[in-house]
């Protein structure tokens, strides 16, 4: 799960991490109060999404005067943001983060993420803040500092004073800088983060270390320990299909193309776009009923996909285990008739009670195309969807 | 021989009395030997009962010291899964099996950490278990599909396996040992792992790997291979058309920091004499060329 920066400064400020002066709005009027309130000559105005970049597609902004956040405000509000992760057509601007203005000398950059090969939080930091940092970890991965953190221990004082020494950090602020990191893993672990970034780290004028920009993602595994951080979810920032999916426990993942695929289990399922493209076709979408779907669930998943104009055909592939291929039939057969089926529609199945299930899809009347295995299911609807 | 199960395993059932442990210990009863391999049941909160003849005790200390069971599987929920790992380690099992999907990634890194240094191994969490054909079956997985042989398949999913195992049959080729390793980001036993113990089995001519986009599990393996594999390996891997920053249903298949893709793990495995195929199709028909 994502949140917010606001959000996440508000989280790391519990920690001991410093950051600006801030406050969120939701309209312009609120935006000028914040920055009355904040005081001072200088203040950023941030669109508050989701997605990464927003400074180079015109989301952070510098005012120097209350008339100029006004105008920013006005502007940015409902504006379609458009950065490098957001997409082509934007993401909408519904809240914004007026902060005070610092005067930076130093950028830096620090990162937290779980390494599955060490199996531990990884704590990354740079001198290249600011800058995109896969670039930097792909092009100059010598600039980049790690350190892998005992689960128990946590980190060390010296750890966290060596991190800040390699980072470049100038002695007089390395202490503060210690406290941010060791406060910065602490909140990372407390509550179940699986990412946590500060793009810049920033040195001031006046000696401080602060957090200029702050990153958090979470386990969703772990948020029925965190009510807190659950309850920050913004459903404007999401996907309405993919909310509609994760309501009926479906792991539904809308693409590009126009054939819509329903299979059960997370490797099937990439297997199953995997094919289609390899037999010329695109897959409009990525959809894991797991393995305990009932008829209802599938029934769900089909209207699912059907909400897709761009979808052309239809490619249902079960391997039947725990899910038998009969209680998927009657799935298949129930959406058709709650929903009118205007694509043609390939069903493959295998495995458990397969005959069951492809006798229930043959009694039905429904015209489905039957193919006998993956390769066979990925050619007919390809074929399908070319002709549609 | 197999790997890491057969016949003679004694197995306990941690979290038995819930609804899948109960479904899935009567299906894996039900395969071949699994009568007298599923030995005991585990529930701190109703010890002394039985579970359909099944003792049930209250550890996994007692359950072992009771019936000689030095395996255990595990379908306790989530919030509480770690910790039935950790149990198991504790109590020294040779072997766990932890089907569980949902763990919190933050309880898997301390329980791994814990977990240094100890003899018992782990497979998952949230992977389909093992299966040793018409010997003994330890998961979720369909048994009648599969065939004793001498082909072993090693895999991060679940269906896919059975698909996997699938075309191997219609090639006429049974298997020694089916393995999932789970989908998460931090597991037990990997491919690499999987792969050691193939190489050194009698029983098992070649080995099927079915891996997906995410971590360098894949690659690891694949560099291993090339020093030291003695026997054949054929590859698919899922997920060329996934997009990055997404995460495909596993919490550990997801391309994040432009690592992990299919393409590089297909080219690692290429540049390492691996034979790959990009049909999903075409894994059992790939693993029959490569038998010659």
């Amino acid at each position: 799960m994502k949140i917010h920066e606001y959000q996440a400064k508000e989280i790391l400020r519990q920690y001991g991490v410093a950051t600006p002066r801030g406050i969120a709005c939701f309209n312009v009027d609120e935006a000028v109060n914040a920055a009355q309130q904040l005081g001072g000559d200088t203040w950023v105005v941030k669109a508050q999404i989701y997605a990464g970049g927003r400074g180079k597609g015109g989301g952070v902004k510098i005012a120097q005067s209350i008339e100029e956040v006004r105008e920013l405000a006005g502007n940015m509000f409902g504006m379609q943001l458009v950065t490098h992760q957001t997409g082509p057509d934007g993401q909408t601007v519904h809240r914004l983060f007026i902060e005070e203005g610092v005067s930076i000398v130093t950028e830096y950059y620090v990162g937290m993420v779980v390494d599955r090969d060490s199996q531990r939080v990884c704590m990354m930091t740079s001198a290249e803040g600011g800058m995109d940092i896969e670039q930097v970890a792909a092009e100059t991965p010598e600039k980049i500092h790690k350190l892998m953190i005992d689960p128990i221990a946590g980190i060390s004082d010296d750890e966290a004073l060596d991190m800040a020494a390699k980072t470049g950090i100038p002695d007089a602020s390395r202490g503060a800088a210690a406290t941010l990191l060791k406060g910065l893993y602490k909140a990372f672990d407390d509550k179940d983060a699986s990412l946590a970034e500060i793009n810049p780290l920033v040195l001031t004028a006046d000696n401080h270390i602060l957090a200029l920009d702050a990153k958090m993602n979470f386990d969703d595994n772990a948020l029925f320990r965190h009510p807190e951080i659950a309850s920050l979810r913004d459903l404007d920032e999401e996907e309405p299909l993919e909310i509609e999916a994760s309501e009926h426990d479906l792991s539904y993942i809308p693409l590009d193309g126009n054939i819509g695929c329903l299979v059960n289990g997370a490797g099937l399922a990439m297997a199953t776009m995997d094919i289609i493209k390899l037999y010329g076709g695109n897959p409009a979408n990525f959809l894991d009923v797991g393995g305990g779907a009932t008829a209802e669930k599938v029934t769900e998943a089909f209207k699912l996909m059907l909400k897709n104009p761009k979808l052309e055909a239809i490619l249902v592939n079960i391997f039947g285990g725990i899910m038998r291929c009969d209680v998927i039939a009657e799935g298949v057969v129930q959406a058709a008739r709650e929903v009118r089926l205007t694509v043609p529609l390939v069903v493959r199945l295998e495995g458990t009670n397969v005959k069951l299930g492809k006798q229930i899809l043959a009694d039905s009347g429904l015209s489905v195309i039957a193919a006998g295995n993956m390769a066979d299911a990925a050619q007919k609807v390809v074929r399908a969807a070319e002709n549609a | 021989m197999s790997i890491l199960i057969n016949q003679n395993s004694r197995v306990m059932t941690q979290g038995i009395t819930g609804k899948t442990g109960q479904f899935h210990t009567r299906m894996c009863r039900e395969y071949a030997n699994g009568q007298s391999c599923f030995v005991a049941g585990v529930n701190p909160r109703k010890p002394g009962e039985n579970f359909e003849g099944i003792p049930v005790y209250g550890t996994v200390r007692e359950a072992r010291e009771a019936t000689g069971a030095t395996v255990s599987v595990i379908y306790v929920p989530p919030p509480y899964a770690a910790a039935a790992i950790d149990e198991a380690v504790e109590a020294e099992l040779d072997l766990v099996i932890c089907i569980t999907e949902g763990i919190p990634v933050r309880d898997m890194i301390r329980t791994r950490y814990k977990m240094r240094g100890k003899k018992t191994r782990l497979i998952g969490p949230n992977c389909p278990g093992i299966i040793t054909p018409d010997e003994i079956k330890i998961g979720i997985m369909p048994g009648y599909i599969h065939k004793k042989g001498r082909i072993g398949v090693v895999s991060r999913s679940g269906t896919l396996t059975y698909e996997a195992v699938a075309q191997l049959m219609e090639q006429g080729l049974g298997q020694s040992t089916c393995i999932g390793i789970g989908g998460d980001p931090v597991n037990g036993l990997k491919h690499l792992d999987v792969m050691r113990l193939f190489n050194d089995d009698d029983e098992t001519d070649a080995v099927l790997m079915v891996g997906e986009i995410g971590g360098t599990d894949e690659e690891e393996s694949a560099r291993w291979i090339k020093d030291n594999m003695r026997k054949p390996v054929v590859g698919f891997i899922a997920g060329v058309t996934a997009p990055p920053g997404k995460r495909m249903g596993h919490a550990g298949a997801i391309i994040s920091g432009g690592k992990g893709t299919a393409q590089e793990k297909l080219a690692v495995m290429e540049e390492c004499g691996i034979q790959v195929t990009r049909n999903p199709a075409e894994m059992g028909k790939l693993l029959k060329s490569a038998l010659g």
